[in-house]
Parts: C-alpha cells; sequence; structure tokens
C-alpha cells in the first residue's frame, strides 16, 4: 500500500491540517517511507491473536452517579480565544 | 406494510429508525457535571466535559444500568463485554474531536419492540441494537449574524442510541414505533421521553422497492424531533424519493434535515463531506465487563412493562385490545385505571375503563391538567361511577355529575345532593305518575293499543312529569304492565 | 559542597537536620537554572513561586510537619498542567493556555512538599528522540564528547528533564515516557529515569500524546532519589480509568542491596550489529556485576521484539490523531483565521499551530484508523502488541527481570539523524517493547562511550515490581560507580 498526493490531500482534510503544496509533496515520500518500514508487520502470521484491548489486567472502574463536578463555566470560557455571555464563540457553522 | 401506488407500478417503504433516546441520570457519562436542562451556559460542564487537555473520561456505573435495564425491557440480548470507541469527527460542539461511543461491540444486542397499530394489532419490530454514547453540545447559531455560538452543558450527556431493523412499512407503523419505544423507556424510569426538549430524538432510514424486490438506495433524515414529524417526515421523504425513481433517477445515499415548515427534507450541508469517522477503542477506557449477577439483579427489579401490563388488563377486565392499549401506554394512566377499578366494591371494568378513556382523559385533555392537578382524581371518578351502577342517577345525570365534579372539586354525592339530581327508583312514586299520565290521556292509550312504540310519547310525559328524575328503565317497565 | 551538588535523599537529610533551609536550597537551584539557559532546557522559569514554595516548606519544617519531599526543587516536563502555570507541551498551538487545575502527579508532589523550578523543555507533544521538535527550540545536552565542541541533544522526549538534572539545575524532574522518552533521555545524559508500570501514575492532567502508551515518571541523579520520588508520583486515581489500584510500597526501603538468588534475563534480540561496541561492552559489564551480585544470568529470547516498533508507530500515531483533535482552536490556545469559515479556521489553526513531526505523525494516525486500512495496520498491530506482550510473559516464568542496553548509540549532534524519521524513529529501538507490554523499566548509567558520552542501562521487570527494578538498579550503580560529569554544570 502506497499514499499519493490524493491521499495525502484528503487524509490532511480528515485531520483538519493545512497543508501547502510543497509539504504535500514532500509528506508523499515520508509516508510512504514510513509506511514502507511499517509493513514488515505484514511478515508476522497474527492468525487467532487477540487484538491488545488494556495492557494492565484490571477491570473498568465504574463511578458513582452524583454530581461531583462543574459549576465553574468562568474557568471553562477562560482560555478561550473568542467567547462572548459565556459562550465560546466560533465563525459561523452552516447545517 | 401500505404499498405506494406510482404511475409505473407499485412501491414498498423500507423504515428503520435510530432514536437517540437521553438516559435519565443525574451526572454525565463520563463527567460528574450535572445534566439538568435549562442551566447558564457552560455552568454544567467539567473540565473533562470541555476536552481540556490530559482529562480523562470515568464511566458513571448509573448510565450502564439504564442501558442494560432499556435492553431487558426490549427482550434483547445484553453484552457482557462492550467496548466504547472513538468516533472522530471535527464540529465546535464536540469538544474532544471524537464522540465516545460503542461501534462494534455495544451493550445490547438483538431485541424486539412489539407495536400497537390503531386497528389492534400489533407489529413485532427488531431491535438491532442498543448503545451508550455522549451526546454533543450546543450550537447556537442565530445569536450574531457572523459567529455561532457553542454551549456545553449537553456535552457528555448520556444517549442510548437504539436502531430498529429496517422492518417498518409505513409512516404509521413509525409513529407507533417511537410512541411505543418512548412508552416502554419512560415505564423503565430510563428516558423521559420528552421529545420538545429533546431527551428523545430521531433519525429516520428510509428507502423504497418494488414489493418484494431488492433493497434501495436510503436516505437518514436526521433530528426529527415529534411523532407527528416522523410521519410527516417520512410522508415527504417517500414523496421525494418516488417522484425521482419514478423519473427514471437515483436516490443519493445522504443526511437529510426535516423542515416541518416547508414540511420537505433538504440535505445536510455540514454532512456533504464524505465521512470517514475512523472508529477505534478508546484507550482511556477498558472494556466494559458485566457481572451476570449485576444483570440478573436489574432484570428482577424491573417494573411491569406495557405488553405485560395490556394483557393483563384483557384478561383480567375484558377490555378492548384498543382499550387496554390507551390505558397501558403510560404507567401513570395505567395506575389510575386500575385505582378506579380496585377501588370500589365491584366495579364493571369496561365502563371504569370507558369513563376513564373517553370523559377522563377528554377532561384532562380540554383542560391541560395533569393526573397529578386534576380536581377529581379517581376515588371521586369512583364514587360517581358507583352511584350510576345503583341506578342513583342515570348516564345522562352522571356526565352532568362529572362536569359539575371537574369545576367544583366536590365528589359526586354533594353534587348529586345540591342539585337534587338524585333518580327517581320509587315504585310507589312513580307508580302514582304512570297512572295519573295515563288517566289524563285516554286517546294516546287507544294508540298504543295499534302501536306499542307509542310508549316512548308515555315515557317522555312521566319524565317531564318527574322533573326528569324518574329511573327511565323503571318507567318503562311500570307502563308496560299498566298499559297491559 | 554547594546545594546543587546534593542528592535529593542527601538534601531532604541536611533539610531534617536543619543543615539547610528550603529557601537556601531553592535559592540555589533557581540560580542554577538561570545559569543554565543556554541549554534551554526550560520552557517556563517560575523563581517566584519556587521561592513561595520554599518559604512554605520552611514553616512546615519549622512545625515539623515536613512531608516527604519537602523543599526539592523540581523540574516538571511542560507535559504536566500546572494550575496558573502556562502549559505548553512543546507547541505552538497551546499558546496563551494556563490551566485552572493540577495534574494528579504534581499535585502529589506539590502535597509532599516539592517545589516547582519550572517547566521543562520538550520535543512537540512528547513526539521525538532529540528534544529538536519543541516549538520553544532545541535543549542542548550538558555533556560533550571528548574532544567535540558540537552542541548533543539530551535526547527526547523528556530532553529538558534530563538535562536540568543532568546539569544540577533540579534535584529531579517528571518526565513522561511513551516509548522511550524517558529512559533514551537519562542514558544520553549520565543519570537515572524511571518508567513505572502503566497504570502506576496517573495520566490525568497530563497531554496526552498515545493513551495506551504514555506513563508518566521521574528523573533523578540516583537510583534511591529516583525511588524517592515515585513513592510521591505513584498512586491510583479515581480521574483515570486505566489508574491500577494497588497499594504503593516504599520503594527506597526496597533498595535492600541483595540480589540472590535472583534470575537475570539476557534477551539475545536486543544485541543488535549496527549498534557500537560500547554499548555491548557496558551492557557486558551490567551482566558481569550482577552475576558477582549473587544474580543467575538466564539467556532469554523475547521473539517478536523487532516488531516493537513498527507496531509502535502505528498504534501511537493512530492514538495521538485522535488525542490531538481537540487542538481546534475553539476552547484554548491558538487560533488563526478566526474570521474565516469554520473548516478554515481550523485548518489554519492546525496547520499553522503543529510543528512538522506531529503533523507527520497526525497523518498516519489518521491514515492507518481510515476505512480500509484500519485492520491491515491498527488491527495488526494490536495483535504484534499481544504476542510483545505475551513474550515478557514467558519470560516471566524464568526471569525476575531483564538487562539490555538503554539506546542503541549516545548523544548524538544537534542536527544529526533529522533528514530520515524512521532513522529518528529507532532510537526507542530498545525501549519501546516496555511501553507496548506496560511494564516497569529504569534506565542508569552504566558506563562511557569511547568519545566519553554516558551509556545507559535498562532493567525492565513484572508489572508493579518497581521494587526488584529499583533494587537491581541500586547493585549496578552501586557496581558502575559512575562518577563522571557532564561538561556543563550549572554554577560551575
Amino acid at each position: 500500500m502506497s499514499v499519493d498526493i490524493d491521499t495525502v490531500r484528503r487524509i490532511a482534510k480528515l485531520a483538519r491540517i493545512r497543508v501547502e503544496d510543497a509539504q504535500a509533496e514532500s509528506l508523499v515520500g515520508e509516508l510512504n517511507n514510513i509506511l514502507a518500514w511499517v509493513e514488515q508487520l505484514g511478515e508476522l502470521d497474527t492468525e487467532g491473536v487477540a487484538p491488545m484491548t488494556s495492557v494492565v489486567e484490571q477491570k473498568l472502574h465504574l463511578r458513582a452517579d452524583a454530581v461531583t463536578d462543574g459549576g465553574y463555566p468562568e474557568d471553562i470560557v477562560a482560555n478561550a480565544p473568542q467567547s462572548a455571555h459565556g459562550f465560546f464563540v466560533v465563525p459561523k457553522v452552516v447545517e | 406494510m401500505s404499498l405506494i401506488e406510482g404511475e409505473t407500478g407499485s412501491w414498498e417503504m423500507v423504515i428503520g429508525l435510530e432514536v437517540h433516546a437521553q438516559v435519565i441520570s443525574e451526572s454525565k457519562l463520563f463527567s460528574g457535571a450535572s445534566t439538568r436542562f435549562g442551566a447558564a451556559p457552560n455552568s454544567q460542564v467539567s473540565l473533562v466535559d470541555a476536552a481540556m487537555p490530559g482529562m480523562l473520561p470515568v464511566l458513571n456505573r448509573a448510565c450502564v444500568a439504564q442501558a442494560i435495564r432499556t435492553g431487558l425491557g426490549l427482550k434483547a440480548q445484553i453484552n457482557l463485554t462492550s467496548v466504547f470507541e472513538r468516533k472522530n469527527y471535527f464540529y465546535p460542539d464536540l469538544p474532544q474531536g471524537y464522540q465516545i461511543s460503542q461501534y462494534e461491540k455495544p451493550i445490547v444486542g438483538n431485541g424486539t419492540l412489539t407495536i400497537d397499530l390503531p386497528d389492534g394489532s400489533t407489529k413485532d419490530v427488531g431491535i438491532e441494537r442498543l448503545h451508550l454514547e455522549q451526546d454533543a453540545g450546543k450550537s447556537l447559531h442565530d445569536q450574531d449574524p457572523l459567529h455561532t455560538y457553542v454551549d456545553l452543558n449537553r456535552s457528555g450527556v448520556a444517549l442510548m442510541e437504539i436502531v430498529s431493523k429496517p422492518e417498518m412499512g409505513s409512516a404509521e407503523e413509525a409513529g407507533a414505533y417511537v410512541r411505543k419505544l418512548r412508552s416502554l423507556l419512560r415505564y423503565l424510569g430510563t428516558c423521559d421521553g420528552n421529545m420538545e426538549e429533546g431527551s428523545l430524538r430521531c433519525d429516520v432510514n428510509l428507502s423504497l422497492r418494488r414489493p418484494g424486490g431488492p433493497l434501495g438506495t436510503r436516505t437518514e433524515t436526521k433530528n426529527v424531533n415529534s411523532i407527528r414529524f416522523v410521519q410527516q417526515a417520512i410522508e415527504a421523504e417517500a414523496r421525494r424519493q418516488l417522484e425521482i425513481l419514478e423519473s427514471g433517477g437515483t436516490v443519493v445515499q445522504e443526511t437529510r434535515l426535516f423542515d416541518p415548515k416547508r414540511g420537505e427534507t433538504r440535505p445536510m450541508r455540514s454532512k456533504e463531506e464524505a465521512h470517514d469517522y475512523r472508529y477505534f477503542p478508546d484507550p482511556d477506557l477498558l472494556p466494559l465487563e458485566l457481572e451476570p449477577a449485576w444483570v440478573e439483579e436489574l432484570g428482577a427489579g424491573l417494573p411491569e412493562l406495557p405488553d405485560d401490563k395490556k394483557a393483563r388488563f384483557l384478561a383480567d377486565y375484558g377490555l378492548s385490545t384498543y382499550d387496554a392499549s390507551v390505558l397501558v401506554a403510560e404507567q401513570e394512566n395505567a395506575a389510575f385505571y386500575e385505582a378506579l377499578v380496585k377501588g370500589g366494591k365491584k366495579r364493571d371494568p369496561k365502563l371504569a375503563a370507558n369513563w376513564t378513556i373517553t370523559n377522563y382523559f377528554g377532561a384532562l385533555n380540554a383542560s391541560g391538567e395533569t393526573l397529578e392537578t386534576a380536581p377529581v382524581d379517581a376515588d371521586k371518578l369512583g364514587g360517581l361511577l358507583d352511584l350510576l351502577a345503583d341506578d342513583t342517577i342515570s348516564g345522562r345525570q352522571a356526565k352532568e355529575v362529572f362536569e359539575a365534579m371537574w369545576e367544583s372539586g366536590k365528589d359526586a354525592l354533594t353534587i348529586v345532593e345540591e342539585k337534587g339530581l338524585k333518580q327517581v327508583s320509587d315504585a310507589g312514586e312513580l307508580g302514582a305518575a304512570v297512572d295519573k299520565v295515563i288517566a289524563d290521556n285516554p286517546a294516546q292509550v287507544e294508540k298504543y293499543r295499534e302501536n306499542p312504540n307509542v310508549i316512548g310519547w308515555f315515557v317522555g310525559q312521566v319524565m317531564k312529569a318527574t322533573q326528569g328524575k324518574a329511573n327511565p328503565g323503571m318507567v318503562n317497565k311500570l307502563l308496560k304492565d299498566k298499559l297491559g | 559542597m554547594t546545594p546543587t551538588d546534593l542528592t535529593l535523599a542527601g538534601a531532604r537529610d541536611a533539610l531534617a537536620k536543619k543543615q539547610l533551609s528550603a529557601r537556601e536550597l531553592t535559592e540555589a537551584h533557581v540560580a542554577a537554572v538561570e545559569a543554565a539557559r543556554p541549554l534551554n532546557a526550560f520552557i517556563l522559569e517560575t523563581p517566584e513561586q519556587a521561592l513561595e514554595m520554599a518559604a512554605a516548606s520552611d514553616a512546615r519544617i519549622a512545625k515539623g510537619e515536613a512531608g516527604p519531599l519537602e523543599g526539592i526543587p523540581l523540574a516538571i516536563k511542560d507535559l504536566y498542567c500546572t494550575r496558573g502555570v502556562a502549559t505548553t507541551a512543546g507547541s505552538r498551538i497551546l499558546e496563551g493556555f494556563r490551566p485552572t487545575y493540577e495534574s494528579t502527579v504534581t499535585s502529589q508532589l506539590w502535597r509532599d512538599g516539592a517545589v516547582l523550578l519550572g517547566k521543562a523543555n520538550l520535543d512537540e507533544f512528547a513526539m521525538g528522540s532529540s528534544n529538536m521538535t519543541s516549538a520553544f527550540g532545541p535543549v542542548e545536552n550538558p555533556w560533550k564528547r571528548k574532544g567535540d565542541n558540537r552542541k548533543l541533544v539530551p535526547g527526547g522526549s523528556s530532553g529538558g528533564s534530563a538535562a536540568a538534572v543532568a546539569a544540577r539545575c533540579a534535584l529531579g524532574a517528571t518526565g513522561t515516557d511513551t516509548g522511550g522518552s524517558i529512559r533514551q533521555p537519562a542514558s544520553f545524559t549520565g543519570i537515572v529515569g524511571l518508567k513505572p508500570t502503566y497504570g502506576r501514575c496517573s495520566r490525568w492532567g497530563v497531554v496526552a500524546f498515545a493513551s495506551s502508551l504514555d506513563h508518566p515518571g521521574p528523573f533523578a541523579r540516583t537510583v534511591r532519589d529516583s525511588a524517592i520520588l515515585l513513592r510521591s508520583m505513584a498512586g491510583y486515581d479515581p480521574k483515570d480509568s486505566t489508574s491500577v489500584d494497588v497499594p504503593v510500597p516504599d520503594y527506597e526501603a526496597a533498595l535492600t542491596g541483595d540480589l540472590r538468588g535472583l534470575r537475570i534475563g539476557v534477551p539475545k534480540e536486543y544485541r543488535l550489529d549496527s549498534v557500537p561496541e560500547a554499548i555491548d561492552r557496558v551492557w557486558q559489564q551490567g551482566i558481569e556485576w550482577l552475576k558477582q551480585a549473587g544474580c543467575e544470568i538466564v539467556e532469554l529470547s523475547l521473539p517478536h521484539t523487532r516488531y516493537a516498533l513498527p507496531a509502535y508507530y502505528v498504534i501511537a500515531p493512530a492514538e495521538a490523531s485522535s488525542n490531538l483533535a481537540r487542538y481546534d482552536g475553539v476552547r484554548y490556545g491558538l487560533r488563526q483565521a478566526g474570521d474565516q469559515a469554520l473548516t478554515e479556521m481550523y485548518e489554519a489553526t492546525r496547520g499553522a499551530g503543529f510543528g512538522e513531526e506531529v503533523k507527520r505523525r497526525i497523518m498516519i494516525g489518521t491514515y492507518v484508523l481510515s476505512a480500509g486500512y484500519y485492520d491491515a495496520y491498527y488491527n495488526k498491530a494490536r495483535k504484534v502488541r499481544t504476542l510483545i506482550a505475551n513474550d515478557f510473559r514467558a519470560a516471566w516464568e524464568k526471569v525476575d527481570a531483564i538487562l539490555t542496553p538503554t539506546a542503541p548509540s549516545a548523544a548524538f549532534a544537534i542536527g544529526e539523524k533529522m533528514d530520515d524519521p524512521v532513522a529518528m524513529y529507532l532510537m526507542d529501538v530498545f525501549t519501546v517493547t516496555a511501553n507496548l507490554a506496560g511494564l516497569p523499566a529504569i534506565s542508569l548509567p552504566g558506563g562511557l562511550s569511547t568519545d566519553g558520552l554516558p551509556l545507559g542501562l535498562q532493567l525492565i521487570g513484572r508489572a508493579f515490581d518497581e521494587e526488584t527494578v529499583l533494587r537491581v538498579a541500586g547493585v549496578l550503580e552501586e557496581a558502575a560507580g559512575f562518577q563522571a560529569e557532564p561538561d556543563f554544570v550549572a554554577g560551575r
């Protein structure tokens, strides 16, 4: 499997990263290089091997249903690049 | 299954519904922030809900229990191992850049919902799965011409996504499905079913095909938030697809929005781009493993559910399926009915059902009252039914008394006495009135001999003479005896 | 002896005996941090906060309420969120971000009396093995090659933390280790770096790179100091679902020096032809020291070792691509093109805010998770991860700890190995297996390269058996008697 420039653009779009043309060109090579190296995993027979879900052997801890958090709206928007009346503000979204 | 007759032949609708039901819980699925509706912007948001750097999710046990209870209510398979995955996409009200949801391994698998159709019949609709996921925040587009405002209070609230199999064939069935699902969730106490506040939202998957033919391309109409709109959206989308197909076009698989004002669906612009959600197990969480004993315990604690209650009402009270379906739709209504039937010595279940559905629910609807606020409770309505049963008042009088009860909140007996409405059933008193009418009208007596229907005229005269208080059945009987 | 030459344990004891005040200790370190500015080890120095905290420590010491780390000045990797103190993750994208919260690990350090000297430089989002990817410029290794004045890298990603401790600016530091980011810089700078078991130290409040591989852990100049720091950093945290609820032992007490009867594994797959001879020599020396200490040496095979790095370079970017989606210019940090349409804002913000290596990894991660490639890459890598964990599981039947070199090279010059990402990735070849298996591992200086640079030895132990790892490391440390000092020592 190898990536071409269209794939790089598609991936950049999915990842919401602006990639200039020259950058896209060099990413094609870099990504192919990395992927080619990763491809050696294909040598291994993993038939019947379960993919690892958790590196530590333990059960998922569940918390009790109680309101223990929230109530600090100033903190929530304190770092926002733009906010108004307690809301985050972003460029207009069209649905 | 209702067919649509097009110019090129008939078509069949294939409908599947995805319902997002907000889980009843105090706090969010993965954070300790409150789920209460209608608070000031961003005031019910934890650092986790706002996806601050380094924040981690911790699963709410009660939300898991609610999903299990709902699964059991849908007679569904409970998966003892399920996995939370990340659904990756960018949107301003999705702070993490992914929604934690369940994908390959949902907590609940195959189940069934039995829907009640208006003709009294039922139909089993398959449930494909139920999974837990986070709700997104709220984007307000109308506060500012150039900007969208984002409030994260809803962000992270637990939702159950309940996915039906594509087994409905009409808007009517889809409506019945949502109604029944809502009823079940409310019985279980897992979702309040409030569609106006968005606690229950539907996505409609719809395609058309030739009867028995291969499935057509479907569209998904998102966020339809009332049963009426579900039905309207289905009609509108089916019409649109029909036009395309009949003119030889092809339906595009896409996400659409229903516009209730125009009564039509339109493509959703923000969803135009092909999605690739890149699901993968959330590495911040481990697989969710359920103890079978916990599932059993939750099962043992379920209330009597609508279908069981309906079956019992049919068997114990001999009701019609229609009456039984109406009465069990809401747990409180069913409880009201049972309180009414069981409240008195021997109340007639059918009469009680009739009065509950027609008069009592009618009055609730007309007045806007609820069971809690209504001026007449089951006890008082029972008092009225008892007066009707022992012939103290007539059916016509009962309606009059009920209206007065609703106005004043007084009990039936008080009103009957105040208004002097008591029906006269005393044989001596009525006998005298009957004798007088017969004696005063010899010509009519002659007519009666030729035409027994004239008895109606005599009844009218006796009622008039007693200011309408005479027991009509008894008057009839006395007249027949005396006229020979 | 100046206060900055003390070990953490030594400073602790001097404070307890009132031979030194916390204020004096902190002042000396604040001055050292300033003197070491040419190394660029800190993104942010917090001298005022440090002195305030030291004053509070002195007050507690006076009242007899000293905590286990009372008055100890530390550098904190700038991946740990610190309340009211700018946190950057080494990235432009977090520009201006001041957390309103404190990470669990650092709050435990402050609880125990430690003092914050500043936020240490790092590879951007901890992605790198040289500290060259930081948006705040590279960190310089205090060590230099004999007779060569070129600036060397301190390793990465926790390069600032390692350089600060090696240059005697801090008695200890926090790091994070996702593929070797604590142990490799420890090896490059001649200090001790410990990556605990996954789940031992909470990840809450630590900016995530790859959630299933990220391990917070300590840096210090001695094994004992590492043990002391770990005890404060470790512990179950109900806010981290992957944190494990097991008791935290007194790690210092585990340093008994007695290794008799312990079985130490030496895995043949860690013997690579491409590795400089000196690394093999130091490893061989380590084996001899352990034999002399009464250990049984067992030749081992960990057959899937060579697949660990490729698996890592699927899993880590995949998780990172998702973890870094939250940096979108909406709630904190950088926003670009805020007056344009939403998608333009996102793309401009992330395009400008992330550096080249981070973008590269997000791209790889997005690709391997995308439709059609998930099974071939991501699921395959997770299966290989299972095989690697199984290799270790089998090894624990035969041995109690495993000894390997830490890194395949000594520190290299700034600018070297930059053109080929894969060559840089290979820096983690010996360390990454312990991340994939979640096992505790330590690096300690074992000797010097031919050109006089420190070379680390790595010990890997059973899950939650940091005690054995520390105990063996303590004996090796003693045997190695590593006394060499870096070229640059603050204040000298």
